[in-house]
């Protein structure tokens, strides 16, 4: 039992399109919605979410039809900086 | 319309509905399916200590790690998906044995100085992996992986900044990171592969572009970047064949035990059925609700 | 190649600690009461206990979408356990890791052992329908410190509650077989609730008029009566042994 896939489009800020962020699954829309914040945004406020069903999209050619991809999101305590590591530490 | 060796030739990415040879769509399928499946098995060693992490600091920075690597595991099922393939079906296959994930998780975590030490080697090995990756020919991959190497460099900082506190602290925690050192630093090396010479899919991987170094060339980029690192923590590398050849302007390193490798990606190592069965029994116990949840759903559609 | 060469994603928006704001920013932080201190310390007993109830579903749930959204819950209410034990002037760590079970002040809801998802879902909806109801109210609280807790955690715990209501909803009207362990979680679960109630009397009509909507939309029952809970089992002194075995065992270490 696969759940159908969804594309998520996210407004990272005013001013900005809805940018095609990645894809996921969900039972429904309102699902889709949610699961899209959770993985996608970590719920940041202000941000708009756009979710549509991959089997709802039509393209302009064949040759685009499928998914298109491009993966986002980013998470809690997830900055590189928030961890102190001294400067002589190389490539890391 | 450009053909599929002249995007190649030219270094642009394919695209999904591209026209491709079916064995660079199988290898992509295989490879991404393969790092897919990793990902989310890569969630168990380290899951297990969420529960028992000794501040609650540490507790929130590996419950967000591992919450990454789920993340992780779903954007590049996702890229997958772009292929045709379905996720249940790759997860079938999964748990079925058809296909693998990366052997070094198959290794048990003894200790909290193991989280650290996954942090810095196993994932430092698999930045060194991944980033060239960014560039892969396939463009749903390389825009996974690109998301992927992004988060993955806060899961090594963190992990070195937990074996710098932990050898700043007391003699019983600096043998911790030592002990966990010793036990994971070979199979970090295997991490990048069997040598090249063994490797009969490399050439046909480098000449698709899928990959941009031989597994050899990365093993000894990751020793030269983690040998100085090792030497400011202040623990020891357990390769007395370790040590810097000014000529070649690399480390010289001695030979991982390449059988014990065909022995853990054959199934018999610490952790495999441990892990399988705990992906299997996740996957089956939650098929009731994934079933109800599309039972509500056409519900919902048949009575708007 | 530089991988944080990607405009949508680098402006720090996205990520964690870059583009959040510190709750606590410009709060006047005076020392606790001990009635402050100890409400402190209920609250966040409830979010941290709750927490390792949601974290020890980490790589058991049932679709990975919801591996993360379980996650994110078990993290939003650690986050919530830090700032209200920070509260009551003690260490967190001391707090967490070196406190007896008879010292915890946490509802038993948030403490017994887990069941199935139907469980986590009616658990996750009745605690958050609760706590929701708990912090908008201390939003008003005399204490800046305590306000500025509540006023974070009432936008999360009011999305924990959306996605506890949503599931129960596709779980009650899902399947026969959905709906039957939907029913034998809530039969579980409901001598639980009266106890949430001893301080705050007043906001059990508030819970039960959402719990009565979800319930309806998930065409499941309100159970009836009020049936005592049984003894206390020792479900949080195990929940503590895992929790803080790492830490006592190494009394002098740092982390």
């Amino acid at each position: 039992m696969t759940w159908p896939l969804y594309e998520v489009f996210v407004r990272g800020k005013r001013g900005l399109n809805h940018v095609h962020v990645g894809s996921l699954h969900a039972p429904d829309d309102e699902s889709a919605l949610h699961n899209a914040r959770d993985l996608y945004t970590r719920r940041n406020e202000g941000v708009s979410i756009w979710v549509v069903r991959s089997a709802h999209i039509t393209a302009s050619s064949p040759d685009e039809q499928d998914a298109f991809f491009a993966p986002s999101g980013d998470k809690v305590y997830r900055h590189p900086t928030f961890y102190a590591i001294p400067d002589d530490v190389p490539h890391i | 319309m450009s053909t599929f060796d002249e995007v190649i030739a030219a270094d642009q990415r394919i695209e999904p509905r591209d026209e491709m040879p079916e064995a660079y769509r199988k290898t992509m399928v295989r490879q991404i399916a393969q790092h897919a499946h990793s990902e989310i098995i890569g969630m168990q060693p380290e899951g297990y200590w969420i529960t028992r992490a000794p501040s609650l600091r540490r507790k929130a920075i590996l419950l967000a790690k591992v919450q990454d690597e789920a993340g992780h595991g779903l954007y590049l099922y996702a890229a997958a998906e772009t292929l045709g393939m379905d996720r249940a079906d790759l997860t079938e296959r999964l748990i079925d044995g058809r296909q693998k994930y990366s052997s070094i998780f198959n290794y048990p975590t003894l200790s909290y100085a193991d989280v650290g030490v996954i942090g810095w080697l196993v994932d430092g090995a698999a930045i060194c992996n991944q980033v060239p990756l960014c560039r892969s020919s396939y463009g749903p991959y390389a825009r996974a992986m690109i998301r992927v190497c992004k988060e993955e460099s806060f899961h090594q900082r963190q992990g070195y900044e937990l074996l710098m506190t932990m050898m700043g602290g007391t003699a019983a925690q600096r043998a911790m990171v030592q002990d966990a050192v010793d036990r994971w630093w070979w199979p970090s090396l295997m991490m990048f592969g069997p040598p090249d010479a063994d490797s009969p899919n490399t050439a046909r991987s480098m000449a698709w572009r899928i990959k941009r170094h031989t597994n050899d060339e990365l093993r000894q980029k990751f020793v030269d970047m983690t040998v100085p690192q090792a030497e400011r923590l202040g623990v020891t590398l357990p390769d007395p064949e370790l040590r810097w050849n000014a000529e070649r302007g690399h480390h010289d390193f001695g030979t991982p035990d390449w059988d014990e490798l065909k022995r853990v990606i054959g199934g018999d190592g610490p952790c495999n059925a441990e892990r399988i069965a705990n992906r299997r029994r996740a996957h089956e116990e939650g098929a009731w609700v994934r079933e109800a949840a599309a039972a509500h759903a056409r519900k919902k559609e048949a009575t708007p | 190649m530089d991988l944080y060469d990607d405009d949508f994603t680098g402006d720090g928006h996205w990520a964690f600690g870059t583009g959040f704001r510190d709750p606590l920013d410009g709060v006047p932080m005076t020392p606790a009461s001990p009635e402050l201190a100890e409400r402190c310390l209920a609250l966040g007993d409830d979010a941290l206990v709750m927490s390792h109830r949601i974290q020890e579903w980490c790589t058991r749930a049932p679709e990975l979408e919801d591996e993360v959204a379980l996650a994110n819950i078990a993290l939003d209410l650690l986050g919530q356990a830090r700032l209200l034990l920070a509260r009551t002037g003690r260490d967190e760590d001391a707090l967490a890791f070196h406190r007896e079970a008879a010292g915890f002040r946490n509802v038993r809801l948030a403490e017994v052992r887990n069941g199935d998802f139907a469980h986590l879902v009616v658990r996750l909806l009745v605690f958050s329908t609760w706590r929701l109801a708990v912090l908008e109210r201390l939003r008003g609280d005399p204490d800046p410190v305590l306000a500025a807790i509540a006023d974070k955690g009432v936008k999360e715990v009011a999305y924990h509650r959306d996605y506890a209501a949503r599931w129960t909803i596709m779980l009650g009207d899902g399947t026969e077989h959905s709906r039957e362990r939907m029913e034998r979680a809530l039969a579980d679960l409901w001598p639980l609730v009266g106890e949430l109630f001893t301080r705050d009397p007043d906001l059990r009509a508030g819970f039960d008029a959402v719990i009565g909507e979800v319930l309806a939309r998930a065409t499941l029952k309100v159970p009836a009566g009020t049936a005592p809970p049984g003894p206390r089992g020792d479900d949080l002194a195990e929940l503590l042994a895992e929790m803080q075995g790492v830490a006592r065992s190494l009394p002098e270490a740092t982390w």
